[in-house]
Order: C-alpha cells, then sequence, then structure tokens
C-alpha cells in the first residue's frame, strides 16, 4: 500500500556533520563592538511560564542575541523503561499514556500494535478504526492544545481559551467512551476493550462539523496577523538537510519540505484506507510549522470522516491468550504521533514480562533542534522555537 | 481664611493659577482618589471585558458579578508578605515602585477635566506631561537593576530603549499638535478660516484652541491630523508598556519583567502606577486630538435644545447603568445561596440610579459635562487598550525598535512638516 | 545490499536476517564505526531512528547496542547491532548523524556504555552526579543513589 511517488528525496549529502549541531555554551563570541559587552547566562527554567513544563534552557546571551543554549532535562524523568522491564505486557500499557499526556491515545496505539506485532496477531477491523477515529480525534486535541500554548507564548491569548473550548468536545468524546479523558487507556492488546457506546458516531459527525468553523476562527485570528507574521516568519528556521540530520520529525520534519508521514510511508492500523494529504512547508521555519500543523488538523477531520462513514461491523478484540507470552525476539513499531515518531522497540525473551522497552520519544529528538535553530535569534525567538517545537517534557525525560 | 477658601470660588481659573493652596490641596486629593478608584474600575473592567473576549466569564465570586474583587485584591496585596531579596539594593529596590507612581501621577496636574477642573494650567502644560511621563523610565531601570536578578535586568533594559525610542515619535506628534494650534488654516469643512492661531503649550489653551477652530486636530488637515493621532496612539501604548508592547513585562519571556522580584504592596504600587499612566496618556490624546472636554459637535449642533440633549447625557448613562445592574439582579439565580448578591446588586443599581437622578439636576447637570465628555472619551481608550490585550501577538524587540525608528518616527517627521507647510499655505 | 556487504567484510558481519518482516544484522564491533558510515553515505540510511542498549548480565558480552535507522528514499528500515562487554566502549556516531548526540547520551546514562568520540558524553536524564546506571539488569527497580538524594535534596530517601 505504500504511496512510493510521495517520496520527492533525492539521499541527503554525504556530509561529515560539523561543529554545527553541536551544543555548547563555549561555541560562539559576543560581537566585539566598541562597546565592552558582557554576555549574560540566563537560566530559563525549569521554573518558567513559557517552557511548557519543567525544561530548562542555560542561554548565553550577548544583550538579547542568543550565542548558545544548552537544554538540562530529566526533571520529570520516571524510568518509564525500567517499570515495562517489572510488569507484564498488560499491565505496562497504562504507563505509555503518561508519557506524552496530551496524546496518550496515540501512545497507547503503537504500544498495542508493537506488542501484536511481537504476538504475531492483528486487530479485527472494527478495532482498527475505532483506534483510527480516537487517535486522529487525539492528534486533533495535541494540536489544538500545541496551538494555544503556542500562541499564548507569543503573546496572544486569546486562542489558548478558544482551544480549550474546542478540545473539551474531543475530550467530552474519549470520556464517553472510556471513561477517561487524558490518560485514556483507550487500547488493549488485540483491539479495543471497548465497543462504541450508543451514539459514538453521531457524536463524532457533530463534531466534525462544529470544528472546522473554529480552526478557521483560529486561522482568523493569527493567520493574517502582521505581528504573528513577523514573529514567527523566518524565525527558528531549520533546513532540511539539519532537520534529516537531527532525526527530527513530525511535522517539524514536514516544514522543512520532506514530505514523509508514517501513517502513509509505513501505514500501520487502518491508515492505508483513508485519502489523506501530507502538507508541507517551505522554508523550515515557525510560520510554516504553524500551517502544516493547521492543515493537519483538517486532513485529521477528512480521515475521521471518512472512518466513520466506512466503518465496519464485527468483533474489537482479537483471540488473545489470557497471558501473553510473546516468542523470544526483538520488534522495532513506529507510528506518527502528533509530534513526531513514536517507536517502541521491545525485546522479548519468552516470559511474561517485557525484557526491554526502549520507547522513541519524538519530543526528545525534536528538542536535540533547538539550539541549532535559536543561535543567532534573540531571547523572544528562544519562546517561540519551544512553543513551535511542540515538546511535551513527560515524554522527553519519561 | 475663609475668604482665602470662598474667594476662589467666584474665579473663573484653576486653583493654580489662581494661587490657592487650599483648593489646589483639594482638587489634588479628588484627583489622586479619583485615579485611584478608576483604576480598581478599570482593573475590574479590563478582567471583566478580557474574559468575555476569551470566553469566560472572569471574576464572579466576590460580590455580585466580581464587582468587589478589586477590592478584596487590595487587600490581599496589602496583607501580603513584603519580599526584598537578599541582594537587593534595598533602597533603590524600595523608592523604584515610589518613583513610578509619582511619575504617572504628576501628569495629572496639567490634565483639564474642564475649563476650570484642573490642578493648574501650566503655560507649558504638554512639555511638562512629556518630561514627567518620560520619568518613570527611571523607575523602571532602578526597579530591574536593584532586583539584581537576570530577568528583571533584561526587562529594564528593554523597557528604557523602548520608551526612549517611543518617546521621540511621541514627542513628534504631540509636536504637530502643537503647530495646528497656532496655524488657523483650512479646516476639512470649511470652517475655522479667520480665526487667529493662539499657538499655546498649554493644555487648556490647546482645547480651546480646538474650539476656536471649530475642529477637533483629529480632523485637522485631514489626514494629517489623523496620522499624527495614530502615531500618538501607538506610541502611547508603548509607552505605557501595555500589550503588544508589553516586552519589559513579557511574562512568557521574561516572567514578569522589570517587576518579577515584587510582590505584595509594592508590586501593586507597579500596578497602580501603570494604569495610572494608561489613564495619563489617554487623558493627553483626548486633550490634543479629541476636543478634551468639549462635547461632540459643539459647533454644528448647537442652541439650547442641543445643549440639553447633551447635558442629559452623564445621567443617562447611569440610568443605564443601574438598568444594566437591575437586569443582573432579575437574571441572578433564585438560590438562597445567592440572596445577599442579588441585594448587594439590587443595591449596587440604586446608587447608581439615584447618581443618575441627581445629575439631572440643571446646577449638577451643568457642572458635571465637561468632566462627564472627557471621562466618556478616556473611557474609549481604555477599551482600546483592552481589546488590543485580547487581539494581538507581542512584538519582538527587534520589531518593536524597527516599528519605532523606521515607520514612526519618519511618518512622524513627514506629519510635522506638512503640518506646518499646510499651516502657512492654507 | 546485504550480499554487497558480506563481500566487503566477510565475516565482520555475523548475522543478517528478517524477523517479523524487519530487518536486522549483527556485526562486528571492529567494523561498525565504517559500517555505519557506509550505510549513511553509500546506502542512504540518512535517517538514524535510534540508539539504544539492551542488557544481558548472563552473558559474556553483556551489552546489545542497537542503531534502527531509516532510509527515506528506500522506505526501509535497518536495525544494527553490536554485542559489547562491559567496560568495553562503542564508536560514536555523532559525526555520521547529529541525532546520536542525544541518544548516546542516554545510553550512557542509562547503561554506562561509553561511546569513543562523543563530544560531550554526560548524563542526560540523570543528574550529573548520580552513581550507577538504571537500566542494568543489576540495578533494582526501586534503587537510588541515597547519597546523592542525602546531599542534594536534603532528605533521607526519594521513596
Amino acid at each position: 500500500m505504500t504511496d512510493r511517488t510521495m517520496f520527492d528525496l533525492k539521499p541527503t549529502d554525504p556530509k561529515p556533520a560539523d561543529d554545527k549541531y553541536l551544543s555548547h555554551l563555549e561555541l560562539g563570541e559576543p560581537d566585539k563592538t566598541f562597546l565592552d559587552t558582557n554576555e549574560l547566562v540566563i537560566n530559563m527554567g525549569p521554573q518558567h511560564p513559557a517552557t511548557h513544563g519543567v525544561l530548562r534552557v542555560i542561554l548565553k546571551l550577548d544583550g538579547e542575541k542568543v550565542l548558545g543554549t544548552e537544554c538540562v532535562i530529566g526533571y520529570l524523568h520516571r524510568g518509564v523503561e525500567k517499570i515495562a522491564e517489572n510488569r507484564t505486557y498488560t499491565m505496562f500499557n497504562p504507563y505509555v499514556d503518561r508519557m506524552d499526556y496530551v496524546a496518550a491515545v496515540s501512545n497507547g496505539l503503537g504500544y498495542c500494535e508493537a506488542v501484536e506485532k511481537l504476538l504475531n496477531i492483528e486487530a479485527p477491523p472494527r478495532a482498527k478504526y475505532i483506534r483510527v477515529i480516537l487517535t486522529e480525534l487525539n492528534r486533533l486535541a495535541s494540536h489544538q492544545l500545541w496551538l494555544g500554548t503556542h500562541a499564548l507564548d507569543i503573546g496572544a491569548m486569546t486562542p489558548l481559551f478558544y482551544t480549550f473550548r474546542d478540545r473539551e468536545e474531543i475530550l467530552k468524546i474519549f470520556e464517553k467512551y472510556c471513561g477517561a479523558r487524558l490518560t485514556t487507556h483507550a487500547f488493549r492488546i488485540g483491539g479495543c476493550q471497548y465497543e462504541t457506546y450508543e451514539g459514538f458516531e453521531r457524536d463524532v459527525v457533530k463534531f466534525l462539523d462544529f470544528v472546522p468553523p473554529k480552526i478557521d476562527e483560529y486561522e482568523e485570528l493569527l493567520t493574517t496577523n502582521r505581528i504573528w507574521l513577523e514573529r514567527t516568519k523566518n524565525v527558528g528556521v531549520i533546513s532540511r538537510a539539519d532537520a534529516i540530520a537531527l532525526g527530527v520529525t513530525g511535522p517539524v520534519l514536514r516544514a522543512s519540505g520532506v514530505k514523509w508521514d508514517l501513517r502513509k510511508a509505513q501505514p500501520y492500523a487502518a491508515y492505508s484506507d483513508f485519502d489523506f494529504e501530507v502538507p508541507i512547508g517551505a522554508n523550515g521555519d515557525t510560520y510554516d510549522r504553524y500551517t502544516v500543523r493547521m492543515e493537519e488538523m483538517r486532513q485529521s477531520l477528512r480521515i475521521i470522516r471518512q472512518a466513520v462513514e466506512k466503518i465496519p461491523e464485527g468483533p474489537i478484540m482479537a483471540k488473545v491468550p489470557k497471558v501473553m507470552k510473546p516468542p523470544v525476539g526483538e520488534i522495532y513499531h513506529s507510528i506518527e504521533a502528533p509530534k513526531g515518531e513514536l517507536g517502541y522497540f521491545i525485546v522479548s525473551d519468552g516470559s511474561t514480562q517485557p525484557y526491554r522497552v526502549r520507547i522513541r520519544p519524538p519530543s526528545f529528538v525534536n528538542l536535540q533542534a533547538l539550539d541549532i535553530m535559536v543561535r543567532g535569534a534573540l531571547v523572544a525567538d528562544v519562546i517561540a522555537v519551544i512553543g513551535t517545537l511542540d515538546i511535551v517534557l513527560g515524554e522527553v525525560d519519561r | 481664611m475663609l475668604d482665602y477658601i470662598t474667594s476662589y470660588l467666584s474665579s473663573n481659573t484653576t486653583p493654580g493659577q489662581a494661587g490657592n493652596v487650599f483648593w489646589a490641596l483639594v482638587y489634588i486629593m479628588i484627583v489622586f482618589g479619583g485615579i485611584s478608584v478608576a483604576v480598581m474600575a478599570m482593573n475590574w473592567l479590563e478582567r471583566k471585558a478580557l474574559a468575555h473576549f476569551q470566553i469566560r466569564l472572569g471574576p464572579m465570586r466576590v460580590g455580585p458579578h466580581g464587582l468587589l474583587q478589586p477590592i478584596a485584591d487590595a487587600i490581599k496585596l496589602m496583607t501580603k508578605e513584603d519580599i526584598i531579596p537578599a541582594e537587593a539594593d534595598k533602597f533603590v529596590f524600595w523608592i523604584a515602585p515610589l518613583i513610578i507612581l509619582c511619575a504617572s501621577f504628576a501628569i495629572y496636574i496639567v490634565v483639564p477635566f474642564g475649563p476650570t477642573h484642573a490642578i493648574t494650567d501650566l503655560n507649558i502644560g504638554i512639555l511638562f506631561m512629556l518630561g514627567v511621563s518620560s520619568l518613570s523610565v527611571l523607575g523602571v531601570v532602578m526597579a530591574g537593576w536593584a532586583s539584581n536578578s537576570h530577568y528583571p535586568l533584561i526587562g529594564a533594559l528593554r523597557s528604557s530603549a523602548q520608551m526612549v525610542s517611543y518617546e521621540v515619535a511621541m514627542g513628534l506628534a504631540v509636536v504637530s499638535a502643537i503647530v495646528m494650534t497656532s496655524l488657523h488654516g483650512l479646516g476639512p469643512y470649511g470652517v475655522g478660516v479667520g480665526t487667529s492661531g493662539t499657538g499655546t503649550l498649554s493644555m487648556i489653551g490647546i482645547v480651546q484652541a480646538q474650539q476656536e477652530q471649530h475642529v477637533w486636530f483629529l480632523f485637522k488637515f485631514f489626514p494629517l491630523g489623523f496620522i499624527a493621532f495614530g502615531i500618538f496612539a501607538i506610541a502611547m501604548v508603548a509607552e505605557t508598556n501595555r500589550a503588544p508592547f508589553d516586552l519589559p513585562e513579557a511574562e512568557s519571556e521574561l516572567t514578569a519583567g522589570f517587576h518579577t522580584e515584587y510582590s505584595g504592596l509594592r508590586w501593586s504600587l507597579f500596578m497602580l502606577g501603570e494604569y495610572a499612566a494608561m489613564i495619563a496618556v489617554s487623558s493627553i490624546a483626548v486633550t490634543l486630538w479629541l476636543g478634551g472636554w468639549y462635547r461632540p459637535f459643539p459647533n454644528t449642533l448647537t442652541g439650547d435644545t442641543w445643549d440639553l440633549v447633551f447635558s442629559l447625557f452623564p445621567g443617562l448613562t447611569f440610568l443605564a447603568l443601574a438598568a444594566i445592574a437591575f437586569v443582573g439582579v432579575r437574571r441572578m439565580p433564585k438560590h438562597p445561596y445567592f440572596r445577599v448578591q442579588t441585594i448587594g446588586l439590587a443595591g449596587f443599581g440604586a446608587v447608581l440610579g439615584l447618581i443618575g437622578l441627581i445629575l439631572f439636576v440643571p446646577p449638577v447637570r451643568d457642572r458635571i459635562q465637561d468632566i462627564y465628555w472627557f471621562i466618556a472619551k478616556v473611557a474609549g481608550f481604555m477599551y482600546l487598550y483592552i481589546w488590543y490585550r485580547a487581539t494581538f501577538p507581542r512584538y519582538r524587540f527587534d520589531q518593536l525598535m524597527k516599528v519605532g525608528w523606521k515607520v514612526l518616527l519618519p511618518i512622524g517627521i513627514g506629519v510635522l512638516i506638512l503640518t506646518a507647510i499646510l499651516g502657512v499655505v492654507l | 545490499m546485504i550480499a554487497k556487504l558480506k563481500g566487503q567484510y566477510g565475516s565482520g558481519i555475523c548475522e543478517a536476517n528478517t524477523y517479523l518482516g524487519q530487518n536486522y544484522m549483527v556485526v562486528d564491533p571492529s567494523i561498525v564505526s565504517d559500517l555505519l558510515q557506509i550505510l549513511r553515505n553509500r546506502e542512504q540510511f540518512d535517517y538514524c531512528v535510534d540508539i539504544t542498549a539492551v542488557h544481558y548480565p548472563e552473558r559474556e558480552k553483556q551489552f546489545d547496542v542497537l542503531w534502527i535507522l531509516y532510509s527515506f528514499s528506500k522506505n526501509e528500515r535497518i536495525r544494527v547491532k553490536i554485542m559489547i562487554a562491559d567496560g568495553e566502549s562503542v564508536p560514536s556516531a555523532v559525526s555520521v548523524w547529529a541525532t546520536a548526540n542525544w541518544l548516546e547520551r542516554e545510553v550512557y546514562d542509562m547503561f554506562g556504555i561509553r561511546f569513543d568520540g562523543h563530544p560531550d558524553l554526560k548524563r542526560i536524564l540523570l543528574p550529573d552526579g548520580w552513581k550507577g546506571y538504571p537500566l542494568r539488569k543489576d540495578y533494582g527497580i526501586i534503587q537510588q543513589d541515597q547519597e546523592w538524594v542525602k546531599a542534594n535534596l536534603g532528605i533521607e530517601s526519594g521513596q
């Protein structure tokens, strides 16, 4: 099903990475002017209103210009990978929700599919469709939360409240479906635990009709706003080559002009059944990342509509053994989470507990690009770039 | 002594000009108290209006519709622990909020609320205002420096650069308005020809010049007055550090900018100073371009009937507010829990209604008119401030400088030159 | 591709196989530096998805170190795996993929595997002075560096 034509990529030049990618505070000299300037090292976070949690960035400034940054992370490290080794496959499932807590459904989907692959079972089609609907709703919710906080960081207060209002509708659907709003634990290994509730499809369709004007409303507030354009255009630019070298994924990669989406490239769940576009940007700046995510919201709506229309009848749970003992082996499975490629590398030793679970967190890898994106920019741009990377510290630190 | 006090009442000037210290003090008290109340009201209005922009309710708990919220806030801020960082320069830390407060309140000395309703009428009023309002930057820099912390320091530096840059554009816009006072020229409606220009720096004089030339300076030499006013309107937002130019206190970048380390009463002094400065610069804008205390259309809609109609506005406004309060009473939930609030709101409405009725009494009606129109115009600006804050993202520092130096300053110079040329030619 | 690589390295490539539709190869640690360069430059695996490790305490060569690679132009993934003993170091891939920087730091942080040529190898998630490598199998799930906790947090125990 892979759409090979979408790869408009030529291989990137073989080029040894130079100092450019290294985040060192020693790098960069303050401008030598007739005024003797002293550089200033300031500590942004972990208690800071705009670092989205407990990210700590040490900034070296020359006036307002950023000479270098260093991220200090780990304040939210809970040892999820260690916990996994001490839980059974089923018991670990709810833990993954706590990583990227604004896109808990995507985390669960990745984990369940990885274990299913290891067990060599496949979820029934109806379960796959339910998974797609909920995951895409969650992608929308995640992007809405991103938009609100990103706009707030740049100083526009109002979109935050609009996006929270609309995100609430998604959370209501989640709550009706599985009883939880945020850390949903919606999926189980082998399918879904719950059949859709009475009126689920009606609720989703109602939401699909409700939200497009709201997205237009956000765009009305921001897309053509002069200040918004000035604050986001040519800010935090990351070129295609840099983006690939730094391994960034998701909307950040697509905004740099790489048309690559795991839902198309290596379709999982039921994504091969749906027709949707992969939006890309041209310049890789903050504005492009904004437009890419806005368009992604619309594409998510398209996918959900198709899924609701085509959803098949049937069982929602595959035949899964009561005690899960996957055969000895390793598996890497990744999905396109709202933030990028979310991968699970699971090693089984044939027992009921995974021998090793490695989670490839998109936020962690994307955050690494912060340094190159903000070097030479101003302090205000650091905020804009942290916002546009859309990191969730629960996932960065795990 | 009594004669000294009563002698002023028969005079027809401001207490400052009359040299009457007693009445000057009374006026100062009234203005100071009035501004403090206005700041509280503004605080409540801003939170409410902003909340409704953002589909929220805003304060609802303290008093009916949160009407007592500013008082609760004031009490909270006054009783809060006052923290001075250990490494701070204590004296400078202590004096910085006072400087800002004094600077923003001192502007009111020359603000004319009416032909005689001003503390004094300096013959260099507008210069005084420009000078005093730029003093507040000193307080900001001192606050940032004394806190001995990085974020306040950056905030203070941003603030000083910003205020200095926008002062220039603001000054040019003001100068073009002053030039208009001495150049009668041709108004857009062909009126005002033949009257002699006054050429004054006095705030009252500027307003009277607008009356004599039969045109608000906003519309004079259209669109020049309009552009100058626009420059002032932008610069005054930057001058008071409000969104979208709130970089010195950009909470997402610099936590709270120059007042990060302040808390409790001292912090509230900063807020008081900021809101007082907002009202002050709006008053200046109203004085220079919007005809000050004059009611709308004083030249075209003349005659006793129109005078009567316009003089009814103050009372009608208060009656309308009272009506809104009573609608609120009707819409209050009938639950016993809300009984106190309902009675309170009804009482508030009754007070407003009573004030409205008093304002219909002819002697009060005539005296209050000037102040009413002045405040109404200023209130429009206050609403704009809130509107900006709800709508715009924040400028970045270099963009802010670009707007100040590369856009506003050249336009300001151009407008000034064109105003001068037009004034001479016409 | 595998045949070509096998021709080049011979027995350096111990195993090249497919499990559950995923390609992987186990190679000798001595050639991995060259191999990664070649995979990046000749075979166009330009995206380093992940670098991780697995600890097998009962084996003589205790650690598996893995590179998960992806090629945009081929739409293919491959896992490169080496086995090393405790204390041995691995050539760093930072000069091949810039993204390896933090990923290698995390492996170092969690397993104590050193990467030669890494520009700034230090702990990333755990605090700098922490003792022990949590993802090793001999590190208990509730174990912690008591000394560090006492010195830095001023409490008896973090539990």
